[in-house]
């Protein structure tokens, strides 16, 4: 399989990341190397095999339902590049 | 007496039990060599403050009898690991300036028993990377060069900086990630010694996720001795982890220098690849030979599906770096270019602020994850994964009781040599370590020679999932057989 | 799924009859301390980003680790629902951007929910009962809340809701009028509160619904729906759905095709609109989340949770009806609210008598559901308790007032007693103490100190009798060859007593001494 440069621009808003025109062409390229470099997957045969979920077989534990973080709300915003009374301010979203 | 900078790890640790040196020595020491150092670019961040008032603290500890199994010992931390009230970066511009309110539970334990920071090592961006030079604070230049040349050469990746300091003598030791190759690979091209433990084994909180299900944490270090310290306290169970393992975490010193008499040592033939370097297959035979020597028995073993390891690698990390890197918006932390609307201040903060190769595995990772290609890409890919998984458990229930392959397909390259044009050359670097992570698996790689132009070059071995202490026997007996290098000229140093 | 349209569901168009096909997903918010995967606490309205955790605002290295009572509460719920409990589920990673969704994607489960197929059993009239299939039921984090009216230019995000629990409950489309649905709603959540877990606040958003719906011509195949996103409140489905199908309706008639998409109700202007916006290109991406494993379980934990759960409405409505006699519709009424349900029983069974438990469902669902309806409580809320109910049936059964007198009795409890009682009106179910504590008024005593006995004196009523109809001999003879003007002559010689006197003893009195 391999993408072309709509798909390149497509993959690209799904991520957020602006490519400009002239990026285009050599992402497709790229992509379509390392597309190519997995491409050899497809001969596997993999009939009946479970995909790994978990690398280390155990049940996983759980948390007591109690409260013990919170109450932080200027460490929460500190590294923030806009906040406001603790709020975080981004450019407006129009709903 | 020699520059205390020249001590091991464990060396250092007893000097100090003894009262001969104090560790504000040490940190001084250490603080001078990274000063003079800069030219390797190993540090993103020094902390030198931090280091005295942490090593005063120590040598107060050490007076009252309550030092810790790490007392005064001056540690550099790769930038990937959260520090609190110290600038994080994971190499990248994204997260320039960014100071958590928190420490990684993996430093916090180093901090614990004693340990002092030297500052946040450089390292490829958000650990995507072979040589370190994907980091958007510079690369890493390598201490060591060719003989008779003086052309830059990479520390590897992604954890160069860690590699570089341990290797130029400017930390007692370093914390690493691996999640292809990361710590093993760097410490194969310097010379070090790097564990990448069992998956589970370090909890992964704090740490910036590159890729969840293979991320793992783990010291890079001068020795086999020295590495087994630094992992015995950086490993144990997290409850704020979920994937972190609870299991007793044993004395590793312990195992260094054990007997491997008797032991079992699996040789892969699919290792073994066409257009093997001759070097690195001699370097090879050479381990095998050093095995039998100290009573190892040696087998042949199949790991069928080795060579899927690498492009399923390429899938599956891809497809959860994609996922966890989501959360660098420009609304909480970080950089942010402001945009005409949201959408454009994402687009536009996220091209801005990730590198090429980071924009260049969200995509794909964003791509095999999409609708129409995520079974025939992600979940065939976790699929394999089961399949290598099952070749190492069948190698091993067949009593194997460690796996010896080479660490790296090559010694250290140049700086821009290689990756260039074609991403896939750079990933080829992680050929021999990927399968590990895939599986698991713990695996060490340790010094065993060098190459034809005197560069280091590394072994590695492979255990059963929470055996690093026959990782350690094992390393310990390929050090222990290894010539002796010496450590690289100070070329780089200003003003000795 | 109900096949066969019902014709009095059917919506009249202009060319002919539809039918209207619901289904809704229900966002219910789990009840707990703290999130599903973080430490930090679920309460509504603090501070800005004060009930944030580290993990909640995904910074940088931050782990999910769940929350055990979110899980045993998804897998109550899904008894409650009569739905298989799946002993192996997983999360799920939903990858898009929102500037309240930190993570970048939300955890959630996509193929591998925890609770699998149920039904629930909706009464939607007196006379029509429904089922409602249930899809699936999963765990999933709630986003954090964008405020979007506070400047022209920004936004502002709290992230104070940012990974609580919510279970989304996915039904059927299995609904076929908007009573349907909001019976269907009223059910689910007295089920979930019965339960306990989810609190079933529409107003503060514990309960949210979206809202698929298409129309058909009767006996067609499904035609094309649109989701109303983020309903929030019963009245409020209901009119959705109205507008909704009316709007499809019109487009049909008119030759036009409804386009699948996600609408919004404007409850203001009583229409749906489009928010095409939001529909751009979604592709969630889901994939397992590789910070946490299978969430797995065995059956004994299942058994033990359902050993625990308490009587569901279903099962007592069927025990109401079985062992107080209720006729079904009251039954259910009285179940609705679970602590209704309790009061009742409180009241039936106040002191360890045995008392005439038809005649508490009627007292507790007419005159003390109509005075907590003025005060905009629940019964169980109101300062009436369980044993002055009681108190009132038993002073009528044993004769001592009449219904009547006893309305007045209830009058003076509803107006003095107000005041008086404070603390915990929830303490229902538990002593006698609790259903009469010391601080209110015993019905007895209130007659006992203000006379309203009933006169059972049959010399005083005789008497007053006779006064009545020695005074009135015009009358006498009317009733005499009009035996309806009895009632009469009853009225005067209530009126002449003080509204105490027997009405039976009156009755009879009246019958020898008139003749007739």
């Amino acid at each position: 399989m391999s993408v072309d440069q709509a798909t390149v621009r497509r993959i690209a808003h799904l991520a957020r990341i602006k490519v400009s025109d002239e990026d285009v062409p050599h992402l497709q390229e790229e992509l379509n190397a390392i597309l190519n470099f997995v491409e050899e997957l497809a001969s596997v045969d993999v009939d009946g095999v479970e995909p790994m979920t978990s690398v280390m077989p155990m049940p996983m534990k759980k948390r007591r339902d109690e409260v013990t973080e919170g109450s932080i709300a200027k460490d929460i915003v500190a590294n923030a590049p806009a906040s406001e009374d603790h709020f975080f301010v981004v450019p407006k979203v129009v709903e | 007496m020699t520059d205390l900078t020249d001590l091991t790890l464990a060396e250092a640790r007893d000097a100090l039990a003894k009262k001969k040196i104090s560790a504000l020595d040490l940190a001084n020491a250490q603080i001078a060599q990274i000063e003079r150092a800069r030219a390797l670019n190993a540090f993103v961040t020094e902390t030198p403050d931090v280091a005295r008032a942490m090593a005063i603290e120590s040598d107060a500890r050490i007076a009252r009898g309550e030092a810790g199994p790490l007392e005064g010992m001056p540690l550099g931390i790769k930038d990937l690991y959260c520090t609190a009230g110290v600038q994080t970066t994971a190499g990248s511009h994204i997260l320039e300036g960014f100071t958590p309110a928190y420490e990684s539970t993996v430093s916090a334990n180093l901090w614990r028993d004693g340990a002092v920071m030297l500052g946040k090592l450089n390292l490829d961006e958000f650990a995507m990377g072979s040589s370190n030079e994907t980091s958007y604070f510079g690369p890493v230049i390598s201490p060591w060069r060719r003989q008779g040349a003086n052309a830059a050469l990479v520390p590897g990746g992604s954890s160069g900086g860690s590699s570089a300091a341990v290797a130029a003598h400017l930390c007692f030791g370093a914390t690493a990630t691996d999640t292809g190759g990361s710590i093993r690979q760097p410490a194969a091209f310097t010379g070090t010694v790097g564990i990448k433990p069992t998956y589970g084994r370090c909890s992964r909180w704090g740490i910036v996720a590159f890729a969840s299900s293979l991320d793992q944490a783990g010291p890079i270090a001068r020795t086999v001795r020295d590495a087994a310290i630094l992992l015995r306290s950086m490993a144990g169970h997290d409850p704020k982890d979920t994937t972190s393992v609870n299991v007793p975490v044993p004395d590793y010193e312990a195992a260094v220098g054990r007997s491997i008499k008797g032991m079992k040592i699996g040789i892969p033939k699919e290792y073994r690849l066409d257009g093997m370097s001759p070097e690195i297959e001699k370097l090879w035979d050479q381990g095998i030979a050093w095995m039998k020597e100290a009573g190892a028995s040696i087998v042949e073993i199949s790991l069928p599906h080795t060579r899927y390891a690498l492009p399923a690698y390429y899938i599956v990390a891809p497809a959860e770096a994609s996922s966890n890197l989501a959360r660098y918006d420009g609304v909480r932390y970080g950089l942010r270019v402001p945009g005409k609307d949201i959408a454009d201040m994402y687009e536009s903060t996220r091209a801005a602020g990730f590198g090429k190769e980071v924009r260049r595995r969200i995509m794909i990772g964003t791509y095999v994850l999409s609708a129409g290609y995520y079974d025939a890409y992600y979940v065939r890919a976790q699929k394999i994964r089961t399949l290598i998984k099952r070749d190492f458990e069948l190698a091993f229930a067949d009593g194997v009781d460690a796996i010896l392959t080479p660490a790296t397909p090559s010694a250290a390259f140049g700086l821009g040599e290689k990756g260039s044009t074609d991403p896939v050359e750079m990933y080829l670097n992680d050929i021999f370590t990927v399968t590990v992570n895939m599986a698991g698996l713990p695996g060490i790689a340790v010094p065993a020679g060098t190459s034809s132009e005197g560069l280091p070059l590394g072994l590695q071995v492979i255990g059963r999932a929470f055996d690093e202490e026959t990782l350690f026997a094992v390393a310990g007996a390929i050090e222990q057989a290894a010539p002796k290098v010496a450590p690289p000229p100070k070329w780089w140093a200003v003003g000795e | 799924m109900n096949t066969h349209a019902k014709p009095s569901k059917l919506i009249k168009g202009a060319t002919g009859d539809f039918e209207v096909v619901i289904g809704m997903e229900i966002h219910a918010q789990v009840t707990s301390r703290s999130k599903l995967f973080s430490g930090a606490s679920t309460v509504f309205g603090n501070e800005p980003n004060a009930n944030v955790s580290l993990v909640d605002a995904a910074m940088p290295g931050m782990l999910p680790v769940i929350n055990e009572e979110c899980v045993a509460q998804a897998i109550r719920t899904g008894l409650g629902l009569e739905a298989q409990i799946n002993l192996r589920s997983v999360f799920d990673r939903k990858n898009y951007f929102y500037p309240d969704l930190p993570q970048g994607y939300q955890i959630s489960q996509y193929k591998s929910p925890i609770v699998g197929e149920g039904v629930v059993i909706v009464d939607v009239s007196p006379t029509e009962q429904i089922e409602v299939g249930i899809e699936r039921l999963h765990l999933e984090q709630d986003a954090g809340k964008s405020l979007h009216d506070q400047s022209a230019t920004e936004s502002f995000v709290d992230l104070n809701r940012s990974g609580v629990a919510l279970m989304e409950i996915v039904s059927k489309p299995d609904m076929r009028s908007s009573d349907e649905a909001r019976a269907y709603v009223t059910k689910l959540r007295t089920i979930l509160r019965y339960i306990g877990s989810c609190d079933g606040n529409m107003e503060q958003g514990s309960l949210r619904a979206d809202v698929n719906v298409s129309v058909r011509r009767p006996g067609e195949p499904l035609g094309t729906r649109c989701e109303i996103k983020n309903v929030n409140s019963i009245r409020f489905i209901a009119q959705a759905i109205e507008v909704e199908a009316r709007r499809q309706i019109g487009i049909i008639e008119d030759g036009g095709k409804i386009d699948q998409e996600t609408r919004l109700f404007d409850p203001v202007r009583g229409e749906t609109r489009s928010m095409r916006s939001k529909e751009e290109a979604h592709d969630y991406r889901y994939f397992p989340d590789p910070d946490l494993l299978p969430l797995e379980f065995d059956q004994d934990y299942v058994d033990a949770l359902k050993a625990e759960l308490p009587e569901l409405p279903d099962a007592k409505k069927a025990r109401f009806i079985k062992d107080y006699g209720l006729p079904a519709y009251d039954a259910g009424v009285l179940v609705a609210d679970k602590e209704t349900a309790d009061y009742y029983e409180a009241a039936v069974k106040f002191g360890g008598a045995s008392r005439d438990a038809k005649l508490v469902a009627n007292w507790i669902s007419g005159d003390v559901a109509a005075y907590a309806n003025t005060q905009g409580l629940s019964v169980a809320q109101t300062h009436i308790r369980p044993g002055q109910i009681a108190g009132i049936v038993d002073l009528i059964a044993d004769g001592t007032i009449s219904g009547k007198i006893a309305k007045d009795v209830l009058a003076i409890i509803i107006a003095e007693d107000k005041d008086r009682v404070s603390g915990s009106l929830s303490a229902i179910e538990g002593s006698d103490t609790a259903a009469m504590s010391g601080s209110v008024s015993d019905p007895r005593a209130i007659v006992e100190a203000r006379g309203m006995k009933q006169v059972t004196d049959t010399g005083a009523i005789a008497a007053a009798v006779d006064a009545i109809i020695a005074a009135n001999p015009d009358k006498v003879a009317q009733a005499q060859a009009k035996p309806s003007m009895l009632g009469w002559f009853v009225g005067q010689v209530m009126k002449e007593t003080g509204g105490k006197a027997n009405p039976q003893a009156v009755n009879e009195l009246l019958k020898s001494k008139l003749g007739i």
